[in-house]
């Protein structure tokens, strides 16, 4: 009696550890087409060398560690495509919080992303679907005004 | 006053901008609005996106079986808000209007367009299918030569049509960004004839409709769309003077392509169908080639 109490309860504890765990996408099925984490890094480790480069984005970049930008943007990517990963970041208004980022600073880096992920060949369809749950996050990045 | 003239022309210019992703800014009706060939959509025109001023220019041509339609002009976009076009077109009825008299006839017009995009983000807002919306007007100047004689009321003309004319009009589009799918609707509100190409209304007209115009372009990568497009029209001159079905009209159709080499030029080629221009004198069903040009600034 008491080993079924024990083992009903570490069910139901494992059961709402993975209800916790579980992201808006519960499928995995993109997460797999741009080939796990290490194919997601690879597009990311494309990327954000062009990002610092950039001579409409670059600036705000300049200070930040490269290899860290690149495993915050690689969770982001990860969890919105519903893989195993956990972003422990600040959210993302409180980063992008009166920086003055315009639409033309979004679509830039969304442009630059295009162009790691065509270099790293991830299959034009599994690129807008990422960029789909991707976009949203503009109202988070653009123009992003302090809490009164 | 000059000089302010002056520095607002150098802001505006250092401000021109390339923000839009590509394509994005749709390509130039053949009433100079941005949208595609034929329907305008909710989109801003040129390569600027909020913050900045943008323009377009376009050449666009098409050659149906009796009939060539030339058409050229340029738009203006602020913050990707507010466009303001310019078009003039050219149709060559060549002597498909004989038996009236009328050899080596052109019909032409110019367009006025203001267009104010009032909601939403076609591209961004992808987590909701709330569209982008437009508001566009579309004031038109036909001058008919030497048809106007018999076209226009104003000129004791029996088919009683106006020679000028203003279309209203509310576009909705959408792209699914996760499909690449792009959808537009747009209502018309119209009495043209033939795009206004034979004026507005009659004196047997149905008076103003609203007409629907459906566009849909699947990105087949991020410089290469296809699609079709379908625009309904009023049909006012289908019982004039000249009688029953002499000057019917019928709705528009085009399928597309549409290349983007880079943001500052986009070509597209579409077959349209036209249906019947006159189809008294010409019976023929007017099918043909469409050709357009577009140079963003």
């Amino acid at each position: 009696m008491q080993d079924l109490f024990r083992r009903s309860t570490r069910l139901l504890m494992a059961g709402a550890f993975v209800l916790l765990a579980s992201t808006a996408h519960a499928d995995d099925s993109l997460y797999r087409a741009w080939g796990g984490k290490a194919g997601i890094r690879a597009v990311l480790d494309d990327l954000v060398p062009h990002l610092k480069a950039d001579a409409r984005i670059g600036h705000y970049f300049k200070d930040i560690n490269s290899r860290h930008l690149a495993q915050q943007l690689s969770d982001q990517l990860c969890i919105q495509a519903g893989g195993p990963c956990t972003y422990d970041g600040e959210t993302l208004r409180k980063v992008h919080v009166d920086m003055g980022i315009t639409k033309a600073d979004f679509n830039r880096l969304v442009e630059l992303l295009q162009d790691s992920m065509d270099a790293r060949g991830i299959p034009f369809s599994a690129q807008n679907a990422m960029l789909a749950r991707l976009a949203p996050m503009h109202r988070d990045i653009i123009d992003v005004k302090p809490e009164n | 006053m000059a000089a302010a003239l002056g520095l607002a022309l150098c802001q505006a210019t250092a401000m021109a901008g390339d923000g839009k992703l590509a394509l994005t800014g749709g390509v130039s009706t053949v009433d100079g609005a941005a949208g595609g060939g034929l329907s305008p959509w909710a989109l801003i025109g040129s390569a600027a996106t909020e913050g900045q001023w943008g323009a377009t220019a376009h050449l666009s041509g098409v050659r149906t079986r009796d009939y060539r339609l030339h058409a050229f002009g340029a738009a203006l976009a602020w913050n990707d808000r507010v466009e303001l076009s310019l078009a003039r077109q050219d149709l060559d009825a060549g002597n498909n209007l004989a038996p009236l008299g009328l050899t080596g006839l052109h019909l032409k017009q110019d367009i006025l367009g203001l267009k104010v995009r009032l909601a939403g983000d076609a591209v961004l807002d992808s987590d909701t299918l709330m569209p982008q919306l437009a508001l566009g007007l579309l004031h038109k100047r036909s001058d008919a030569g030497a048809l106007g004689a018999v076209l226009y009321g104003s000129r004791g003309g029996p088919l009683g049509a106006k020679a000028s004319g203003t279309e209203i009009y509310l576009s909705a589009s959408k792209l699914l960004l996760a499909q690449g799918l792009l959808i537009n609707l747009t209502l018309r509100g119209t009495e043209a004839n033939q795009g206004g190409l034979l004026g507005f209304g009659g004196a047997q007209s149905r008076g103003w409709r609203v007409q629907p115009e459906l566009s849909l372009a699947w990105l087949l990568n991020r410089r290469l769309a296809v699609g079709a497009e379908y625009r309904a029209k009023p049909d006012n001159l289908q019982r004039s003077a000249l009688g029953a079905g002499a000057l019917k009209e019928d709705d528009w159709f085009d399928v597309f392509i549409a290349w983007a080499p880079n943001k500052s030029l986009s070509l597209t080629l579409a077959y349209v169908d036209l249906g019947h221009i006159a189809p008294a004198t010409q019976p023929r069903q007017q099918t043909g080639v469409y050709a357009s040009v577009q140079v963003a600034f």
